[in-house]
């Protein structure tokens, strides 16, 4: 038995209670021990990656009690995926000043970092729990430091915090009522155990009840559309730092355990039934976010708001990738888990440094930027471009993949959307090009911008290098990993 | 007819759980009093753990500890459903107790707890920088802040 299923979210959880004191003594500490502490997850998520990879997925037995009766870690390499991404996102945001990534000035004694490191617990949590109620119990984690970390975006972000934490509430309540259903036909919360038992009472109406609240519930946090509602305020008027955090790892823990339970805990059940048609839903109301998420998206002119909805369009991808539960959309959905994680917080640390900078966030007034900020905005180019889904970059293969899964299933509504999806997109991105790079400065902040600091210019340049090194060897990484999981998944 | 009675009979709590799941969804999602959204959002919980509850009630059983009864499972109630609900009601807590900060802050800035007021207010202040209400009185704290209610954190 190996300790490495638990070892990515230990640092995440004592470095959260070690940054509170450190922050009380000296708030840069607070940012070191972050740093830190992430550092360690990162690593010890990357060796259970590479150990789980080559041989079976490991279990950790919890205070010693074997499942199904104790809470058991799985690390599996679907979990050591996820929590990779999970890590090394939460590294660069910590990484990445403290200024530009919270709206703060050095202390102010607010304690960003160990709320922080506390939703990033929740997450790497969520991926490793292999039991049900323990998921839950680390979605209200990681979503209770979201409330608190959205409203550090000043008034505004107040309101949406509480608007939020009302939907999210109610998310993961459904959610756990579907887990009350088959803790009540199963007897059990282990989901492995729970897969066996499941296939004999597939049919029964609980069950089949449970899939459908676990799913709006799950929907409700992933923010799949029409359950989006919340997610625009919260992400556009969060700080930079937290909107990067929200949008490329907080909302993937939805989708996450969305596929865990479906695909593993359902597993034939899900892919099998008639009854209720959670598949179609999947994929049509993933077809309509990425439509409306990109066309409300064209409508703004606010960075992080343009931004925020082209979230609600990208986690439409991933929503019907999962819905089309075939190999190939899987593959397509989970390598734009890591597509949009990458290319979504690039951007949104690159608003930060806009923001930090010159303090501008309306988009008509970004003219001229490119030629003040040569390396930030080279950074934000790729990133947008791999956004619209141009071929060497990252965010073309994942499109790529889900086109294939629905030329495949003869979907070719569903083709025909994801494709021009790529059209809207390119839409909303020229629109900042042209701003930035063809026309002169208007604005005095404009003309008189620098380049923002090395840590700014850095980590985009890690986040942008990243989206060209996955586009180039995404061979690798879908036959080493996310082949062999979703062949394990549905095969 | 009788089959039926003896169901409601056997099964008339989940109607109430039903019920104040109902009760508290319309509040959280028609009330447009923040305070009464997070009341009904407390009922929505407590709907959820009374079917735990419920769901863990074994007819004659008692306490899991086992005696010279025996340790047929038949004798006791089950008691994971409680330890479950014993969890999530400190995390309810939890979310309530961020719920009510975050009012105490709205209020302090708004004057008002109705989401209509508050969304008009935010939404009024939109288009020219901050002209409205004492909200605004912590702006200018040197930043080119183009648009109003970024720097409002800054006054307080």
């Amino acid at each position: 038995m190996s300790q490495l299923p638990i070892l990515p979210l230990l640092p995440l959880l004592f470095g959260s209670i070690l940054a509170v004191l450190a922050g009380l003594w000296r708030a840069r500490a607070a940012q070191v021990v972050a740093v830190v502490a992430t550092a360690l997850a990162l690593a010890a998520a990357l060796t259970g990656l590479v150990t789980v990879t080559a041989s079976e997925p490991l279990h950790y037995e919890l205070g010693g009690w074997p499942p199904p009766v104790g809470i058991e870690y799985v690390l599996d390499p679907l979990s050591a995926f996820m929590a990779s991404i999970v890590a090394l996102i939460g590294l660069l945001i910590v990484i990445y000043p403290v200024e530009a990534a919270f709206d703060l000035r050095p202390g102010r004694g607010v304690p960003v970092y160990p709320l922080a490191l506390l939703l990033l617990t929740g997450l790497m949590g969520v991926m490793l729990s292999g039991d049900l109620f323990h998921l839950f119990v680390f979605l209200e984690i990681y979503a209770i430091s979201t409330y608190g970390l959205v409203s550090l975006g000043g008034d505004r972000a107040t309101f949406a915090a509480l608007r939020y934490l009302l939907l999210g509430t109610i998310g993961s309540g459904l959610y756990l009522l579907g887990v009350g259903f088959l803790y009540f036909s199963t007897g059990t919360l282990n989901m492995a155990h729970m897969a066996e038992l499941l296939p004999a009472i597939a049919d029964s109406p609980t069950v089949l009840g449970a899939m459908a609240l676990m799913v709006i519930g799950l929907a409700l946090k992933m923010a799949l559309f029409p359950l989006h509602v919340w997610l625009p305020d919260a992400h556009s008027y969060s700080p930079p730092g937290v909107a990067a955090l929200l949008a490329a790892v907080q909302v993937k823990a939805g989708a996450y355990a969305l596929v865990r339970i479906l695909f593993d805990v359902y597993g034939p059940a899900y892919t099998g039934i008639d009854g209720v048609p959670v598949s179609a839903a999947l994929t049509w109301f993933g077809l309509a976010g990425i439509v409306v998420g990109s066309v409300m998206a064209i409508r703004q002119t606010d960075i992080k708001r343009l931004l925020a909805y082209s979230t609600v369009a990208q986690l439409g991808y991933i929503g019907l990738g999962i819905g089309l539960a075939t190999p190939l959309a899987l593959v397509g959905a989970l390598l734009h888990v890591l597509n949009h994680a990458m290319m979504k917080s690039g951007l949104f640390l690159v608003a930060g440094g806009i923001i930090q900078r010159t303090g501008l966030k309306s988009i008509p007034r970004f003219s001229g930027l490119g030629k003040r900020m040569p390396w930030t905005m080279a950074g934000f180019a790729i990133a947008a471009l791999s956004m619209v889904g141009i071929p060497p970059l990252a965010g073309f293969w994942s499109k790529f993949y889900l086109v294939w899964a629905t030329i495949d299933l003869g979907n070719w509504v569903a083709a025909l959307i994801v494709v021009s999806s790529s059209l809207l997109t390119m839409v909303y991105f020229l629109k900042l090009f042209e701003q930035i790079f063809v026309r002169e400065p208007t604005e005095e902040v404009v003309a008189t911008a620098i380049e923002p600091s090395g840590r700014v210019v850095g980590t985009v340049g890690v986040l942008a290098s990243a989206i060209v090194l996955i586009g180039v060897f995404n061979a690798v990484i879908v036959r080493q990993v996310l082949g062999p999981i979703a062949e394990r998944m549905l095969g | 007819m009788s089959e039926l009675l003896e169901l409601f009979l056997a099964r008339y709590i989940y109607l109430f759980v039903l019920g104040l799941l109902a009760i508290g969804l319309y509040a959280v999602l028609a009330k447009t009093d923040l305070v009464k959204k997070v009341i009904g959002l407390t009922i929505f919980s407590t709907a959820i753990y009374l079917f735990f509850i419920e769901g863990s009630l074994q007819e004659g059983g008692t306490a899991p500890v086992i005696d010279e009864r025996g340790s047929d499972p038949a004798l006791y109630v089950d008691p994971l459903p409680h330890l479950l609900i014993l969890t999530a009601i400190v995390v309810g807590v939890g979310v309530v107790g961020v719920a009510l900060a975050l009012l105490v802050r709205l209020y302090r800035t708004h004057g008002s707890l109705d989401e209509e007021v508050i969304a008009a207010r935010l939404a009024g202040r939109e288009p020219h920088g901050g002209s409205a209400g004492p909200a605004t009185t912590g702006e200018g704290d040197g930043r080119a802040d183009e648009d109003a209610g970024d720097g409002t954190e800054s006054g307080r």
